[in-house]
């Protein structure tokens, strides 16, 4: 109790590096993933080619890897702290399993629907956005929150990178208190305030989903 | 550029490669290991004991809710300061099949969960005891369409073990770092390397998931 009271203001600061770029890299994987979730399902086969190329690279390779190259290779060329090149790391790894949760949500719908909006006079882009994707969405919620989850516990990939992050600040008060063990069960509830209810949100939404189906 | 290609030397290439084996050695010991234990707490949580498996299922939640770094580094750092102090290979094993069971266990949950309750009827109707039922005619249809999922494990074990750099296991991952670590013209050679290795395991595991799906459904 006094290691957390003494050391406080460390782990609040690392609790907040770790929301902020999980917030950071949810928004733009989020962004990106659907648009790589979309190149795999339109009619190009150029596009779905790069589409697929980026999700099976960057799904099977480690993060630790993505993260080392902008901390590392990157970083030499344009300058960028540890915490920034991990969030990007974070976000385009993210990106290709969002991508996979939203093409699977995508191809969920049935295909009268596009075929019925672009008869309707809708362009593919707008079919997608107004159609398709809110009913894909819908459908993928469930395997985005498990995405999101995921993400909030990459996020202590920072700590290889020195992004100041909760795993980062926990080695550094471990190191300095000499008590490890405390400080890691103190930075095992941190992260789960964020992880654990939203896995309990995600459970109860794939029970609503299933009761709907 | 040349400095780029000098990376590529025998000696580091094999000591890289070489880290491949505790690679793939963790990997493979950890989810054995998890399957077995995954399937214990799995079939606890799928077994409904009152009190009981609700209270495996909430820890189980909290071990699934955890970065996985943070119980590497736990493992390592914080199990000697109570006395209890493994070799790093055993220390990553063993913090690997921790995390790696309950995610394992929810796998087996839901796949007995999908195993039809007629099955389970007939057998005990037949004179099956509960964990003949079990064993002889539910889990081996639960296994069956486990196998994908179990594979997805796998690669991300593969990939998670490169975590285990954090605590100094030489692994690929950490051996890459050593490499560069002589020369910093080597950063780019050494990750693209490391890339296209994990890259090929990874991605033969993938398509062998697939023939799995196609072949069982």
């Amino acid at each position: 109790m006094t290691l957390l009271n003494h050391y406080f203001s460390v782990f609040l600061q690392g609790f907040g590096y770790t929301l902020l770029a999980s917030l950071i890299a949810l928004v733009g994987s989020l962004i990106l993933g659907t648009l790589f979730a979309i190149m795999q399902v339109t009619t190009s086969k150029v596009a779905r080619t790069i589409g697929n190329i980026y999700v099976q690279v960057f799904r099977n390779i480690p993060l630790l890897i993505i993260t080392l190259f902008f901390y590392l290779a990157v970083a030499k060329v344009i300058k960028m702290t540890g915490f920034t090149a991990g969030t990007i790391a974070l976000m385009l790894y993210t990106s290709a399993f969002i991508a996979e949760s939203v093409r699977a949500g995508i191809l969920s719908i049935d295909p009268g629907q596009m075929e019925g909006a672009r008869a309707n006079g809708l362009t593919f882009w707008q079919a997608m956005r107004v159609i398709v994707l809110p009913q894909a969405f819908r459908v993928a919620i469930p395997s985005l929150g498990n995405q999101f989850i995921n993400l909030v516990k990459n996020s202590s990939i920072l700590a290889f990178v020195g992004g100041l992050d909760l795993m980062y600040q926990g080695n550094l008060v471990a190191a300095s208190s000499f008590d490890t063990f405390t400080t890691y069960i103190i930075i095992a509830i941190f992260y789960l305030v964020i992880t654990l209810p939203l896995s309990y949100y995600v459970q109860y939404l794939e029970t609503q989903l299933k009761k709907k189906a | 550029m040349s400095e780029f290609f000098n990376a590529f030397t025998g000696a580091n290439l094999n000591y890289l490669l070489g880290g491949l084996g505790i690679t793939v050695g963790v990997s493979t010991i950890s989810v054995v290991l998890s399957l077995l234990f995954g399937s214990i707490v799995g079939i606890i949580q799928f077994e409904k004991i009152p009190y009981f498996s609700s209270l495996v299922g909430t820890l189980n939640n909290i071990v699934r809710n955890l970065p996985l770094l943070l119980i590497i580094f736990f493992t390592y750092f914080a199990l000697p300061q109570l006395g209890f102090r493994l070799p790093i290979f055993w220390s990553t094993v063993a913090a690997m099949t921790f995390f790696e069971s309950a995610m394992l266990a929810e796998i087996v949950r839901g796949g007995l969960e999908a195993v039809d309750r007629g099955q389970f009827e007939g057998a005990r109707a037949n004179g099956l005891s509960n964990m003949q039922t079990m064993m002889h005619i539910v889990l081996p249809q639960a296994y069956k369409k486990m196998i994908p999922p179990i594979i997805s494990q796998l690669i991300s074990l593969v990939k998670d073990t490169s975590l285990a750099s954090g605590i100094v296991l030489a692994e690929m991952t950490y051996r890459g770092q050593i490499v560069y670590a002589q020369n910093t013209n080597y950063i780019v050679p050494v990750l693209l390397v490391l890339t296209v290795v994990y890259f090929l395991l990874n991605y033969g595991l993938s398509l062998l998931a697939k023939w799995f799906d196609k072949r069982l459904a």
